[in-house]
């Protein structure tokens, strides 16, 4: 009789738990806001260990990849000199085109970007798997850290500041399924968005049908609803296929350890749109040069 | 009179040894591997700590420390919340009434009973995230972690059995 009560019991404590499991994951679907705020409290106990246990792995990595760095020195010596050369020719480019662009803004009397303030932080989580792929940063808001920001790294955009608590932030990535950056494609520019599917290259969506798109189109950013600022590299088309474009993000997520948390002011607040601050056409040229100059 | 309390101390510390593995196994999975394809399939660890101690150990492993084991793997995986503490909960009630079947059998046998539960569980996770997005989610990735799960239990369980034998069972 002891032993029958018992796994009655037993079977009383399974029904709870799968009911308040499933209860767990309509709430969620529910209330989405509340549901990220014991996400990321719960994450910000767990950082201070993570933290901890990252240290060794990142160790580890590091020395694996200077291992494998003295292995091909001479080699990639010369890929760097060649590299050098490259960029030497494209920072002329670049100095004559950014005289060149900020003549034209001066004439055109351009509204400029605001600027952005930048903060570092340090990937401790990843919980990239079958089914997101997000990244945990050691800074919060504690650091001035806001939902919304954008993560950068050196090669380009990462993702974006979904949620923040005190010490914590979970990243977007570009590849989760719940990812969209409008962006503009190639030289042409045409317009698409960016969704992710939680594989390792997101597909272009909603392209105007017949936009001529090419393999090795570079892909930035739009700033087009306001989300993200524009010009900021994305990647590069990799694939185009009849209805599926994919694109091969220029951050190389296997190396995601550090990452620049950018603070833009609202892209959208300071930014002419076409209604009202954008000069139309007949007054787009300044008729003297002091006005071109209040402007900036 | 102080030693007992310090012995009472010391098996208590000894009881919390399945639990306290299982959520530092959990968080170690969470950590960054600088490999986005190993992480993607990256064994679910705590899967197979919960199998190993509710098959050995299921009175130092109860359903509701699973619970939320399997709600923290949920926050640090950024899973729907309630997904894997539903499944791990499962996991737990189906190797629970299966115990009398597996103890005494070979490894082999545990082994293959490992693989069909870790593939179940796989398989109810991913039906579950799937209708949670409405949207069909590679499937690619869950088989090949149940692969990687199912591969790397008999290390994980050499590892646990080796905690299990040092700090369990002297006592």
């Amino acid at each position: 009789m002891p032993a029958a009560f018992k796994s009655l019991v037993q079977w009383l404590v399974y029904g709870v738990l799968v009911v308040l499991a499933g209860g767990l994951i309509l709430l969620g679907k529910a209330d989405a806001v509340l549901v990220e705020r014991v996400r990321l409290q719960v994450g910000d106990a767990v950082v201070p260990i993570l933290e901890r246990l990252s240290q060794p792995v990142d160790g580890v990595a590091a020395g694996l990849d200077r291992v494998g760095r003295w292995t091909d020195v001479t080699e990639e010596n010369a890929r760097l000199r060649e590299e050098r050369d490259r960029l030497l020719r494209w920072q002329s480019a670049a100095r004559r085109l950014e005289a060149e662009n900020a003549g034209l803004r001066q004439l055109l009397n351009f509204v400029p970007e605001p600027g952005a303030t930048y903060r570092a932080a340090r990937v401790v989580a990843d919980s990239t798997g079958a089914f997101a792929q997000s990244v945990l940063v050691n800074a919060g808001t504690a650091a001035g850290v806001e939902k919304g920001q954008i993560v950068l790294t050196g090669e380009g955009l990462a993702g974006r500041i979904v949620g923040v608590s005190q010490r914590s932030a979970r990243v977007l990535l570009l590849t989760d399924l719940n990812s969209r950056v409008p962006v503009f494609v190639g030289t042409s520019r045409v317009r698409a968005i960016l969704a992710g599917d939680n594989s390792g290259r997101p597909k272009l969506v909603h392209v105007v049908p017949g936009e001529p798109i090419t393999v090795g189109d570079t892909v930035v950013t739009s700033g087009i609803a306001g989300g993200f600022p524009p010009g900021l590299p994305v990647g590069v088309v990799g694939s185009v296929e009849d209805q599926r474009i994919t694109v091969v993000p220029n951050v190389d997520r296997d190396r995601l350890e550090y990452v620049r948390l950018a603070d833009y002011d609202d892209p959208l607040a300071n930014r002419p749109t076409a209604h009202n601050e954008l000069p139309g056409p007949p007054k787009a040229v300044p008729s003297s040069p002091g006005q071109a100059t209040g402007a900036r | 009179m102080k030693r007992t309390v310090w012995r009472r101390l010391d098996t208590v510390a000894r009881q919390m040894v399945p639990c306290a593995l299982t959520f530092l196994l959990l968080l170690t999975g969470a950590v960054p591997l600088h490999a986005q394809a190993l992480q993607a399939v990256a064994p679910s660890l705590p899967l197979i700590a919960v199998f190993y101690w509710t098959l050995y150990r299921p009175d130092l492993m109860p359903a509701v420390c699973v619970f939320f084991i399997g709600l923290l793997q949920d926050v640090l995986c950024g899973l729907p919340l309630g997904v894997g503490a539903g499944v791990l909960v499962c996991v737990h009630a189906a190797v629970d009434t299966q115990r009398a079947f597996f103890i005494g059998k070979s490894f082999g046998v545990v082994w293959l009973g490992f693989a069909v539960v870790a593939g179940i569980a796989l398989l109810l996770q991913w039906l579950i995230v799937c209708a949670w997005y409405g949207t069909l989610v590679t499937p690619e990735k869950s088989l090949f972690q149940a692969l990687t799960t199912i591969g790397t239990f008999p290390l994980v369980s050499w590892v646990l059995l080796r905690c299990q034998l040092s700090l369990l069972e002297q006592a």
